[in-house]
């Protein structure tokens, strides 16, 4: 941790997440506008940014700031959740394809590769469409696509340590298999993992707004960004503001975690650190 | 080489034939029955049996599975349920466009992201440095589809200086079709005002779509001259009097790249999914706007044929990649890997 502050970079990346996460916990008490996720005021429609509306209002009157901090709940929800599942499929299956040799291995890391190759988005695509488009439809696709990126990195960090000394001496003095996985290999691979998921935090979210913005995510009128910038395109170029401010949020929490991610990358692979 | 090449290409086999198993897991979940939703609100249970029957929904699983790998493999991908037409010939007609489209990204980003890395490598952890590598964070930090709009919104709409929309101006009519690429097929039809406006409009979409591809390949660059630069021969090389400029333009470069090749064959793979948003929002008429009229209009076949194109496409770039790299660096395809 203390290392990770000296690098200025990835400081800089971590208060940003803080900020969101306060903000995020806060956000009905720190929108000027609390109900202004659902309500509408059509008198004050599409007013650019002054005093009373710091990012301005947007086609419904309502205020954009305040939608703003509202979105940020459940933007970071939904990246906790998707890079959550991720992470609860991927792992044991990294760790079990990494452990075993023979069909299961094979089979495991085939069924991985599959989903590797076809990109992230098309896919998600492909399955929220066929299960009925809705915000639960693009966490649970989300989620379906990311846990290979997982699996792929735990598996290298278990075959990578399989072959270690002290996973030997475990072995002979009678250690369980599921017991050196889960109590020596998992602590061990946990720093690839957690830069695993920094990174997947700012990817999901980014995706996540994606598919908002193709109208395949979060429904009207909630208040996630995608979506906000996805209405505001019918109100160009008048209403410039409308889709500026939803869409330097998504940059500035996605920059946060990609900082941070690049920061923990580091840290985690010393021979990077030695070449920066 | 060809040894090489042929051992690649059975590699991504299996890989290719679990896309299509998978594209039939997937079209087997749909909730709703496509066969009524087909036929429509007023449809009758006779005309959806018969719908059903037309489009072989009514056989055994593991009958539809073999049929539907048969026709895949024969460019069969049924026909569209929402037009009617054959899904192969609709994809076929949107494939170049996109190809186009994500040519162009690549090979700007490939132009700006390498230099740009070898010149943050050479001014390690100087002011240079820094710039490119917060740059590369930030580039990849940003939504391609609020990017397309802030470009439209500041070149198209208020400097009115480059289409806002599509891959032609419309009054110029469009050439013959020969390769489905504009920028080669207006040359050959002769017409140098079509060609100008083909660039025109190409231009936001790709640097919109190159952006992300700039920070990548940057980053990636930037690391792997660092890494060659810790490397004995340049030492040498320098004790001989190779000037800087040479040494790095040249020897560095070569032994460096190859790690940034990689990252271009995965790069294909979210150039592609940024193609989907980028067209959308410029009207792009590729493989991405199809994906999303198929998704709105629930049109299941195009979007799982758009899936398993794609996965092919994906696959052949990255055997092109780890190709590119073999000629780039003899030692790997020698290593057996």
């Amino acid at each position: 941790m203390r290392r990770l502050l000296r690098d200025p970079v990835a400081t800089l990346g971590f208060g940003l997440i803080l900020l969101a996460v306060f903000v995020a916990l806060f956000a009905p008490w720190l929108a000027p506008y609390p109900d202004d996720a659902f309500d509408s005021h059509l008198l004050q429609r599409l007013r650019p940014p002054s005093a009373e509306f710091p990012f301005g209002t947007d086609n419904l009157g309502r205020d954009i700031l305040s939608r703003v901090i509202l979105g940020t709940r459940d933007a970071l929800t939904v990246a906790l959740a998707v890079v959550g599942a991720a992470m609860l499929i991927g792992v044991p299956v990294g760790l079990v394809a990494g452990w075993r040799e023979g069909w299961l291995a094979e089979l495991l890391m085939r069924v991985t590769d599959v989903f590797l190759a076809v990109p992230q988005l098309i896919l998600a695509l492909a399955l929220g469409q066929l299960m009925a488009p809705g915000i639960g439809t693009a966490m649970l696709a989300l989620a379906l696509t990311y846990w290979p990126f997982f699996a792929r990195t735990v598996f290298a960090e278990t075959r990578r340590l399989r072959g270690a000394l002290f996973v030997d001496a475990l072995a002979g003095i009678g250690a369980s298999p599921a017991r050196i996985l889960l109590l020596h290999v998992l602590p061990n691979a946990a720093p690839a993992i957690l830069v695993r998921a920094t990174i997947g935090m700012g990817f999901t979210i980014l995706t996540a707004a994606l598919l908002g913005f193709l109208g395949v995510g979060a429904a009207p009128p909630s208040p996630d960004w995608g979506l906000m910038v996805s209405e505001a395109r019918q109100h160009l170029p008048e209403a410039w503001w409308f889709p500026t401010f939803p869409g330097l949020a998504i940059f500035l929490l996605v920059l946060g975690f990609n900082l941070l991610g690049d920061g923990l990358r580091d840290l985690a692979d010393p021979r990077l650190r030695r070449s920066r | 080489m060809l040894r090489y090449l042929l051992r690649r290409l059975a590699l991504s086999l299996p890989a290719l034939l679990g896309l299509v198993l998978l594209t039939f897991v997937l079209s087997r979940v749909v909730p709703g029955d496509p066969a009524a939703a087909l036929a429509g609100d007023a449809a009758t249970p006779a005309q959806i049996a018969e719908i059903r029957g037309q489009y072989g929904l009514d056989r055994p699983l593991a009958e539809q599975a073999l049929i539907h790998l048969k026709q895949v493999v024969q460019g069969d991908f049924g026909r569209s349920i929402f037009s009617g037409r054959p899904v192969a010939e609709e994809i076929l007609q949107r494939l170049p466009a996109t190809l186009e489209l994500t040519f162009a990204a690549l090979l700007l980003a490939s132009l700006i992201g390498i230099p740009l890395g070898l010149i943050a490598a050479l001014h390690h952890n100087g002011l240079i440095d820094h710039l490119v590598r917060l740059m590369s964070v930030g580039g990849l930090a940003i939504a391609s589809f609020w990017l397309a709009i802030m470009l439209q919104l500041v070149f198209s709409m208020e400097l009115d200086i480059l289409p806002l929309r599509g891959r032609l101006d419309v009054a110029l009519g469009s050439p013959p079709r020969l390769t489905g690429f504009l920028l080669p097929d207006t040359l050959l039809a002769g017409r140098l005002d079509m060609f100008l406006s083909a660039c025109r409009h190409l231009v936001l979409p790709a640097v919109t779509l190159a952006l992300p591809g700039i920070a990548t390949i940057a980053r990636f660059t930037r690391s792997g001259v660092l890494e060659t630069l810790q490397k004995d021969f340049v030492l040498y090389a320098r004790a001989a009097g190779y000037g800087r400029v040479r040494l790095a333009a040249i020897y560095v470069l070569r032994n460096a790249v190859t790690v940034t090749v990689t990252q271009i064959g995965l790069l294909f793979g979210a150039l592609i999914s940024g193609a989907v948003a980028v067209e959308a929002v410029f009207d792009w008429p590729g493989l991405g706007t199809y994906a999303v009229q198929a998704i709105l209009a629930a049109d299941y076949k195009a979007l799982l044929a758009v899936t398993l194109v794609v996965g092919v496409v994906y696959a052949v770039v990255n055997v092109l990649v780890d190709l590119a790299q073999a000629l780039i660096d003899p030692r790997i395809a020698g290593a057996g890997r």
